[in-house]
């Protein structure tokens, strides 16, 4: 009802003001790990087409899925792929994944006196944030710090106490490689924390900030944010065994490496194979409906997604996002091709 | 008292309660534009009831299978788990504690402090500068609250590890259930600090008021009978001012029951139950604001349980009002000044 009201007042503002012919705004929400980056799309996309408005509400992943599904966005965006029960409910009809942009996930800690970047194991930090490991001069995390004296200094565990993207990738990355954590903590953007010592900050500054006041703290915080505020972070073993720091062209080659990528891009790349492939990486999507109802609408949300998987790529690194990989493009523009824009 | 400013027309349009004379004078003055004035005002009278009822109503809607699912055991459930497969599970029990712990403990420092600061400024202090200050205090009142979240993580916090848990460990060792934890600063105390410190201003510009309005005539009565400043304060100032403020109590309580930002950057947002002021601990608005955005997903119940620690949050706040109004009622009475 009210829907249906609030359309027929856009529409008949419309006509008399008679610009939807000539002008398209888009609406989307969702993620807020992107924000910045499609900000940044946006302005320069609007700004070699002065026609198109598009308006991008950073709210979370979880409600940029409502959104989308209830329709009242024109495109939706999210840190974790929507499950099929999810696209099934869904108010339009099929959702397509556009993959956009990739981030990393880094540990970060405050140790008195260790100034070198660590090395960690999947195993280990998982066993760090299960709560088994509660001392930093544990023989498991010196086994993998030849040459670094640690302390004898209780850790404590620092994680986001907001529901976010971050948290799901970093789970996700801690399902795979420990069984326990799988078992008794699983992934997903907010999840229950097992070690006794652990506490919850808000948004990444707020997981930065009280890591760096706290000693024996380490959290995790997405990669942009570590790189943009020269926070020194450790680095990961990869699949391949090999210790990867984290940068734009190690998570770029997670999702690089991947050998069987599934047609509608609905994939985790955390813990990827290949030498250089930083293991807690991810995808975020754009998603939208195949059928795309609203003409005008929908062509411009597929030359707008078009526009930002190639062109719009290059603005990524200087965002401190990692761009797509090249060998993951033809399948994204598959994705895109199949939305449906009735005439 | 509004009750009957607002029912009364209606009851003379109606010609209930009023005598033909004053009615055919009524007639006479209503005109249409009166008649459209009384329209608008009654309409306006309605809508905050409207939104209390569709409030509420949402709410509880909102909850449902949440309510459905977990029933009473919602209340005394110490369990958070947003994980479907290994099998959602919510209580609000320790969200309850941390809401109620750091909100009544906030309270309790700061009332005797912000009704001291007014007593004091009203009876005690007669510079010029009084007026000033009064106003200074009010301006501390309008920073917003994630200022003073800022301020508390990097002040408060630091002092509250290094400055006071440091010292009373040292003192009590951490063998006293109140006293344990780990030396982070963050927890309990600083939530509940920062917390006394937000309501304060509220608590004294009230106050203040409260005792403003005691007449004259009541102060130069006692210092008449040869009661000193301080018999004076106590017996003719305080017990005409306790309604208001108790009144001015509980309006922080209410604005510390809802805090958000400034007490999730410093209270640990753990949810356990560990009755310590060193130990982490959790708030419903807290809990509330910061899981609402991912909070739908595969978890089901999720988005439904925070609903519900949303209506209980509400219903601690009407708890918080009624009980405001009957000790208002119960201890000021008729003797009360400023009703």
């Amino acid at each position: 009802m009210v829907k249906r009201f609030v359309q027929v007042m856009c529409a008949s503002l419309a006509l008399v003001g008679g610009w939807a012919s000539a002008d398209v705004t888009l609406n989307g929400a969702g993620a807020s790990f992107p924000a910045p980056m499609y900000n940044k799309f946006i302005e320069e996309y609007t700004r070699i087409k002065p026609e198109v408005k598009i308006n991008y509400k950073s709210v979370g992943s979880g409600a940029g899925i409502k959104a989308i599904s209830e329709g009242t966005v024109d495109f939706g965006a999210s840190d974790s792929p929507m499950k099929d029960e999810q696209i099934k409910a869904a108010s339009g009809g099929y959702i397509v994944h556009i993959p956009t942009v990739m981030g990393g996930v880094v540990p970060i800690y405050n140790i008195e006196g260790v100034n070198k970047p660590l090395n960690f194991t999947g195993p280990v930090l998982a066993d760090i944030f299960l709560g088994k490991i509660t001392k930093w001069n544990d023989p498991k995390i010196a086994q993998a710090n030849a040459g670094v004296t640690l302390p004898d200094t209780a850790i404590t565990v620092v994680h986001r106490s907001d529901g976010s993207g971050t948290t799901a990738i970093f789970t996700d990355y801690l399902s795979k490689v420990s069984p326990e954590w799988k078992a008794g903590v699983g992934k997903g953007s907010s999840v229950k924390w097992p070690a006794d010592s652990s506490i919850g900050a808000p948004q990444n500054d707020g997981v930065a900030n009280t890591v760096q006041q706290t000693k024996g703290a380490i959290g995790y915080v997405e990669l942009i944010y570590a790189m943009s505020n020269n926070i020194s972070f450790g680095a990961m073993q990869n699949k391949a065994g090999k210790f990867v720091s984290a940068s734009m062209e190690s998570v770029s080659a997670a999702a690089g490496s991947l050998q069987d990528i599934p047609d509608d891009l609905r994939i985790s790349i955390t813990d990827a194979e290949g030498d250089g492939a930083y293991p807690i990486s991810g995808l975020t999507w754009i998603l939208a409906y195949q059928n795309q109802k609203d003409a005008a609408k929908g062509q411009t949300l597929v030359e707008f997604l078009n526009w930002v998987t190639t062109d719009g790529q290059t603005l990524a690194a200087g965002q401190h996002y990692a761009p797509l990989p090249k060998g993951l493009l033809p399948k994204v523009q598959a994705q895109i091709k199949s939305i449906k824009v009735s005439q | 008292m509004t009750g009957n400013v607002m029912t009364s027309p209606v009851g003379e349009m109606s010609g209930t309660r009023q005598t033909a004379v004053p009615r055919m004078r009524r007639r006479r003055v209503m005109n249409a534009g009166d008649r459209i004035f009384l329209a608008i005002i009654r309409s306006a009278a309605l809508v905050p009831v409207l939104l209390i009822i569709l409030f509420v109503g949402i709410l509880i809607a909102g909850s449902m299978p949440s309510l459905r699912a977990f029933g009473l055991r919602f209340l005394f459930n110490s369990e958070w788990q947003p994980n479907a497969e290994i099998g959602e599970d919510y209580g609000a029990l320790p969200f309850i504690y941390g809401t109620l712990f750091s909100s009544v403990m906030a309270l309790l420092l700061a009332a005797p402090v912000g009704i001291g600061v007014a007593v004091f400024l009203n009876e005690v202090f007669t510079s010029r500068l009084r007026g000033a200050i009064a106003f200074l205090i009010e301006i501390l009142a309008t920073i917003p609250s994630i200022v003073f979240g800022v301020w508390a993580f990097f002040v408060l916090v630091p002092f509250v590890r290094d400055g006071i848990q440091a010292h009373v460990q040292a003192i009590f060792g951490t063998g006293f259930v109140l006293f344990r934890g780990p030396p982070l600063g963050i927890g309990l105390l600083a939530g509940t600090l920062v917390l006394a410190v937000m309501i304060l201003p509220m608590i004294v510009s009230i106050s203040l008021e409260a005792i403003r309005m005691v007449p004259s005539s009541y102060r130069e009565a006692a210092l008449g009978l040869g009661a000193t400043r301080w018999e004076m304060i106590r017996l003719a100032v305080l017990p005409p001012a306790r309604s208001g403020l108790i009144g001015a109590c509980i309006l922080a309580l209410g604005r510390a029951l809802g805090e958000t930002m400034a007490v999730t950057m410093v209270i640990g947002n753990k949810n356990v139950i560990r009755w310590s002021l060193f130990e982490p601990a959790s708030t419903i608005s807290s809990v509330v604001a910061s899981n609402f955005g991912e909070a739908g997903g595969d978890n089901a119940l999720m988005l439904p349980s925070l609903t519900e620690l949303a209506l209980i949050l509400f219903a601690m706040t009407l708890i918080v009002n009624l009980v405001a109004r009957f000790l208002i009622r119960r201890f000021a009475g008729d003797k009360a000044v400023i009703a």
